[in-house]
């Protein structure tokens, strides 16, 4: 299987505070790889530091090849992984036609993107309906739905999802975590941080569990789902 | 006779006014975007009026019209801002916002301070920009300047609302004022809209020097101080980060001050600090800020 990405002992401070230790993961082309672990351990910290929204101690992370820790941050969604942060960060003052096309904002090739456009459209029919509104006035699953279909405008070959989940519904997780396996049948690989660990290792291939800055344990997604180490700790069983 | 004693003062007003306004449409863009009050921003304005100053003698002797000085300064303005955020603003990104004021302030005195070793305390006398005539509307007659002034910067303005809706650039400053890294996500320069910014705040008020040069034919190296308080008022009073809000707040200070100065010049400028404490008792978001919590 193809590299995606590949995150080599990567550390990260927060002043004095040594926060990720020796973090590696590999994501491979086509999967879905869950990033569980309790809150504070350092799982949007990962995300962030891919993404360069946070700046490593040292490490390395590849995109294909490409050393993403000396990119400048704006470039890495223009090479085609696109980052859903954790609480959505929508713009809350633009409307949803306008959160969108922010998503293709780097793009040049309009005739592609009216049909990304379209697809996301397809995709969450909600967005449709409400697509003249503000970002601001919509509840936290369209949110939701509007910053996933945000970052599918810049067309990605993978998607990082950062807690997802966070403060809906049982039934609008659900429908989340559908949406997200459909993207990846679509062809899109996925780097999922969650603390709902049942639902992300349910449709994980492959998942990570992150102790306090440590990796301590990595698997199949249903083989952790019925390891008794991970059923105590993080599936309250 | 009163009712046109009281229009040619309400022409007055907004003639201010609107020059306040394109003072304070620099305060709340760069507000907006890097969440600064810029202290140097009223200094940036005696930048363009010197740059006039010295421009429209230049002109005159090649034989060009003297309004090309309105280029020229805002130019040397643009620059001048987009210097200030690179070397003392930039390096204090995601420092305490009090470290930042400082800084701000330091750099007005700075600016201030150069302008004095340069051109002395002196005050330059300004050459005429434009030639107008006084248009007689009815049985009133308005200096051509006022005219011009309020047409050029409620075109300014129509221009700028256009640009930060419809354009990909002022799409861009509108998601880095909103939500920065999600800017960043979207593979926005955040940097080079922060300087994009910063250029245009400073050329409005280059733009706002040349007009209010052509009304007070006067440079000085205080003169942006009273000025740009003024203007950052308007920016309070229309809410900051707002820029239909500055331009309200501009147009509302300077009828303020025009009426309260028919009646009691020394009055004036006590109204219009009066208004500030007002609006930040009563409504510190301003007339059309809204009042969005901190962000946690």
């Amino acid at each position: 299987m193809k590299e995606i990405l590949k995150v080599t002992d990567l550390n990260v401070n927060y002043g004095a505070i040594h926060a990720i230790h020796n973090v590696s993961l590999t994501v491979n082309e086509g999967e879905i790889v869950s990033l569980i672990g309790a809150n504070g351990a350092g799982k949007t910290t990962v995300l962030h530091t891919i993404t360069g929204l946070t700046k490593a101690a040292s490490g390395s992370v590849l995109l294909e090849g490409t050393e993403l820790l000396t990119t400048e941050p704006h470039k890495i969604v223009t090479m085609g992984m696109a980052h859903v942060p954790e609480g959505r960060h929508v713009f809350a003052q633009m409307t949803v036609l306008e959160n969108l096309e922010m998503g293709a904002y780097f793009r040049r090739d309009k005739d592609q993107v009216e049909k990304d456009l379209e697809d996301v459209l397809r995709r969450f029919p909600r967005l449709r309906e409400r697509s003249r509104q503000m970002a601001g006035t919509l509840s936290g699953g369209e949110q939701q739905m509007l910053a996933v279909g945000r970052a599918l405008m810049s067309h990605p070959r993978i998607l990082l999802l950062d807690e997802p989940s966070m403060g809906l519904s049982p039934l609008l997780v659900k429908e989340i975590f559908t949406t997200i396996e459909d993207v990846n049948r679509d062809g899109v690989t996925i780097l999922l941080v969650e603390q709902n660990a049942k639902m992300a290792l349910s449709i994980a291939d492959r998942a990570y569990v992150l102790e306090t800055g440590d990796v301590v344990m990595e698997g199949e997604g249903q083989a952790m789902l019925k390891d008794d180490n991970v059923r105590k700790a993080y599936l309250g069983a | 006779m009163v009712l046109i004693v009281l229009i040619k003062q309400l022409v007055n007003g907004i003639q201010v006014g609107s020059i306040y306004a394109l003072v304070a449409l620099g305060y709340t863009m760069v507000y907006g975007i890097v969440k600064l009050i810029n202290f140097a921003h009223g200094d940036f304005i005696m930048v363009g009026g010197y740059a006039a100053v010295f421009t429209v003698p230049f002109l005159v002797t090649l034989g060009m019209p003297p309004w090309l000085c309105i280029p020229a300064a805002v130019l040397v303005c643009s620059c001048i801002g987009v210097l200030t955020e690179k070397i003392a603003y930039k390096p204090l990104r995601g420092a305490p916002s009090l470290s930042v004021l400082i800084t701000a302030i330091a750099v007005s005195l700075c600016l201030q301070n150069l302008a004095l070793i340069f051109f002395s305390s002196a005050p330059r006398p300004m050459s005429a920009v434009f030639d107008l005539k006084p248009v007689t509307i009815g049985s009133i007659q308005f200096s051509g300047i006022s005219i011009l002034t309020i047409l050029l910067s409620l075109s300014i303005m129509v221009a700028l609302q256009l640009f930060i809706k419809r354009t990909r650039m002022g799409k861009a400053m509108r998601a880095v004022s909103e939500d920065s890294e999600a800017a960043i996500l979207m593979g926005i320069n955040t940097n080079r809209t922060i300087s994009i910014t910063f250029a245009i705040g400073s050329g409005l008020a280059a733009m706002a020097a040349v007009m209010y040069c052509s009304a007070y034919p006067q440079v000085q190296p205080y003169m942006g101080s009273m000025l740009g308080l003024k203007a950052f008022i308007a920016a309070v009073l229309g809410g900051i980060g707002s820029i239909p809000g500055a331009m309200l707040g501009g147009i509302v200070i300077g009828l303020v001050e025009s009426l309260t100065r028919h009646f009691n010049s020394q009055l004036a400028d006590a109204v219009v600090f009066a208004i500030l404490i007002v609006v930040l008792l009563v409504k510190p978001a301003g007339i059309m800020g809204k009042n969005v919590g901190e962000k946690v």
